[in-house]
């Protein structure tokens, strides 16, 4: 059982809750592999997405989590929406609370904005990404998938490449892998490397070669390319030549290292078309895991408010 | 004739030295006599002060008022009667007010709403740039003129090197202060609190220390260069007390004040996404707080300011990074000063006494913060002992950002008296008449 009512991050879960999470989505994605997927574990019960920010597949994903499993659900974009009369996160969130919302899917892009508001509303509030702060049901996904293709999550060594500073799914994995005893090793861009996580456990390296030596994971962090116009680095082609996950870089791993990317990817500036596509990427296969990871969060949030 | 008698305290007047117990007797708004066993008349307004501190009023160098323009925060009426609930008797306001405090006018207006609806004395600081937009001097001469004691961009940080060079030169030419909030606009541009460990874990956007520093360095490299004096405004960082107390060492004419929340928290108070936490310059490191007590300890910090910054619970109950930036200070300042630099033995009473009312005084050439006679008689009277525990909800103040609530604090103001009128006294009566 969940020990809270909300999914908020991994600084919030508990490694036997992790674990848990883990465990239900492999039971949810035998029941994606079948033939029918529905099922009736949220059958009666409602689920909003509410999105401040772009998505294609974290929101899809848990749209269709939420149907497979018999919830009515919705969703409501900043756009179209009173959040462009200029309401408040709060009386928005409020609303939605109150037409019997049993789970709400929120995106924000304001650090700790879910953790605001999810004390003062009876949903489930479920963090699907909060400015650079969490992702978590990302980080859930990725260990899923790292302990389906590898069989356990201790010990494995993972290099997570790229635009550290801003991204929230760098954080999630780094809090969730390190509560279940992998070790995380950071690189990218010196002006995107967050000044102060040098004492979280993760180890900071000078260089993508040598965050990517012996590493059993190599995931690429996307970059949004505008950030070169604020200074953080000096051209896409530089960006590329130094801080791709080229196949050469790519060498430097374990053999039959696993290749991922939270999505989207900038093909040719995070890694080259050919590593995305190689036998070791397993980029697709984190999309499917994500269903399965977001209908087991559904799953054990509504058993915890049915308990 | 009008007689206010303080009786039977413990009189700290760091000014004249005394330190003893004795009577202080206020006539028509001064400082009359200060002696054992003064006879009161009939009459009298009597302030019982046995077992209890009796010190000068205490002066805040630095808070906000939000009037004109911003009542719904704080207005005159609200924010001297929290004054002098927390045992201030003068505050000096900055100019970030709608409108600006830039000229004659709104000093005036500040002045003499401050006499109809204020219980404290108030003092306006003036902006150093037209606007606070930091492209031409103010009035400054004029505003002097007008009653203001000091001038200052707070919370706008003048960002050009030679409008701050023109300004400390200009301002100095009328004996005025300039006051610096010190903040390389560039380098904290879109933080929301200290750059480090605790921002790389919340994933919030840092404010380096270096922001700080930077200015710091500059104010004082122009403040030596052109041999005028200059203020720093809330020191935060080690890097600052640093400077700072090097070039005192060599000459330069610097003051500095600190506030309570920058010895008293760390940016850890920030986790959470707890607004009431979110203040500029923002929370730091225990590092940080070591160094800014230290620099209480040995003098670097001249004096103590509350920054008083009151915003509505709407611009506070936000989002992190949208929230404000800001503490309400005036009632918890004295009070958690007290406890942590008196009784943490950072600094005996008599130098307390004087971070809190002489020196800001002194810095703001007000005339206050002794206890001579003749000098105007505020008096702050104060007690210790039985701990009680701070409350939002009772806070004077019209706006409750505080990140004290539930804080234990010793010391209670007991009363406070402005111009030898009782301004605030508390629950338990401490006034009788003879």
């Amino acid at each position: 059982m969940l020990r809270s009512k909300d999914l908020l991050g991994m600084q919030e879960l508990a490694p036997d809750e992790i674990v848990l999470i883990l465990d239900s989505a492999a039971t949810m994605k035998r029941v994606l592999e079948s033939g029918n997927k529905k099922t009736a574990h949220l059958q009666g019960r409602s689920v909003v997405t509410l999105f401040y920010e772009n998505s294609t597949r974290t929101r899809l994903s848990f749209e269709m989590a939420s149907k497979f499993m018999g919830a009515a659900s919705a969703n409501i974009s900043s756009s179209g929406s009173s959040v462009q009369k200029g309401e408040s996160l709060l009386d928005t969130v409020r609303t939605i609370d109150r037409m019997a919302t049993d789970v709400l899917v929120m995106r924000h892009p304001q650090s700790g904005a879910p953790h605001g508001i999810a004390p003062r509303v009876r949903a489930s509030v479920v963090n699907a990404g909060d400015g650079m702060n969490e992702h978590p049901t990302q980080a859930l996904l990725d260990l899923f998938t790292m302990r389906d293709r590898l069989g356990r999550l201790e010990g494995l060594e993972v290099a997570i490449v790229g635009d550290v500073l801003h991204s929230r799914v760098a954080r999630s994995d780094l809090w969730a892998l390190s509560k279940l005893g992998a070790h995380v090793r950071l690189a990218g861009p010196p002006t995107m490397m967050p000044r102060g996580l040098e004492g979280t456990g993760a180890r900071i390296c000078r260089t993508v070669d040598e965050a990517l030596e012996g590493a059993d994971v190599v995931m690429g962090l996307r970059v949004q390319l505008e950030r070169q116009k604020s200074g953080l680095f000096p051209s896409i082609a530089e960006y590329a030549r130094f801080f791709s996950i080229s196949a050469d870089r790519l060498a430097r791993a374990k053999p039959g290292a696993l290749v991922m990317h939270p999505g989207p990817c900038n093909h040719g500036v995070e890694m080259p078309t050919l590593v995305y596509d190689s036998p070791q990427s397993v980029i697709d296969e984190q999309v499917t895991n994500g269903v399965a990871v977001r209908m087991a969060v559904l799953y054990l949030l509504n058993a915890r408010r049915n308990a | 004739m009008m007689r206010t008698l303080i009786r039977g305290g413990r009189v700290v007047d760091p000014g004249n030295g005394r330190d003893g117990r004795f009577d202080v007797l206020v006539v028509d708004g001064a400082v009359a006599q200060v002696a054992s066993a003064i006879p009161a008349e009939p009459g009298d307004a009597v302030v019982e002060a046995a077992g209890r501190f009796v010190v000068p009023g205490l002066v805040d160098p630095h808070c906000h008022l939000r009037d004109p323009g911003f009542e719904y925060r704080e207005d005159i009426a609200t924010g001297t009667a929290a004054a002098a609930a927390g045992g201030f008797t003068s505050v000096a306001c900055m100019p970030n007010t709608n409108p600006v405090c830039d000229n004659a006018a709104v000093v005036e207006y500040i002045r003499s709403k401050a006499r109809r609806v204020g219980v404290v004395n108030v003092y306006p600081i003036g902006a150093i740039s037209r606007g606070l937009a930091g492209a031409e001097l103010a009035e400054i001469g004029l505003m002097k003129e007008a009653g203001a004691v000091a001038v200052s961009d707070d919370g706008k940080p003048v960002a050009s090197p030679d409008l701050m060079r023109k300004a400390l030169q200009y301002a100095a030419g009328f004996g005025m202060p300039v006051v610096s909030h010190c903040e390389e606009p560039t380098l904290s541009a879109g933080g929301a609190m200290n750059e480090g460990r605790v921002s790389a874990v919340l994933g919030l956007r840092g404010i380096p220390a270096t922001a700080e520093d930077a200015m710091t360095s500059r104010e004082l490299l122009l403040a030596e260069y052109l041999g005028v004096p200059v203020h720093i405004a809330h020191v935060s960082t080690a890097g600052s007390i640093a400077m700072i107390r090097a070039a005192k060492a060599r000459g330069v004419q610097v003051t500095c004040e600190t506030c309570p929340h920058y010895f008293l928290l760390t940016d850890e108070a920030c986790l959470g996404f707890d607004t009431m936490a979110k203040v500029n310059p923002p929370l730091r490191t225990a590092e940080d707080v070591a160094a800014v007590l230290a620099g209480i300890a040995d003098g670097t910090v001249d004096m103590l300011a509350t920054d008083h910054a009151p915003h509505h619970a709407d611009e506070k109950d936000l989002e992190f990074a949208l929230a404000n930036s800001g503490i309400d200070g005036f009632e918890t300042a004295f009070a958690l000063s007290y406890d942590r630099l008196v009784g943490g033995g950072v600094v005996p009473l008599a130098r307390f006494v004087e971070l809190m009312s002489l020196a800001p005084a002194r810095l703001l050439g007000i005339g206050r913060g002794t206890l001579s006679v003749g000098a105007p008689g505020d008096v702050t009277v104060f007690e210790t002992g039985g701990p009680r525990t701070f409350r939002r909800a009772e806070m004077k103040s019209k706006s409750k950002n505080t990140p004290f609530d539930g804080w234990r604090m010793n010391a209670r103001v007991v009363a406070t008296v402005v111009g030898g009128t009782v301004a605030y006294r508390a629950d338990a009566p401490a006034e009788g008449t003879a």
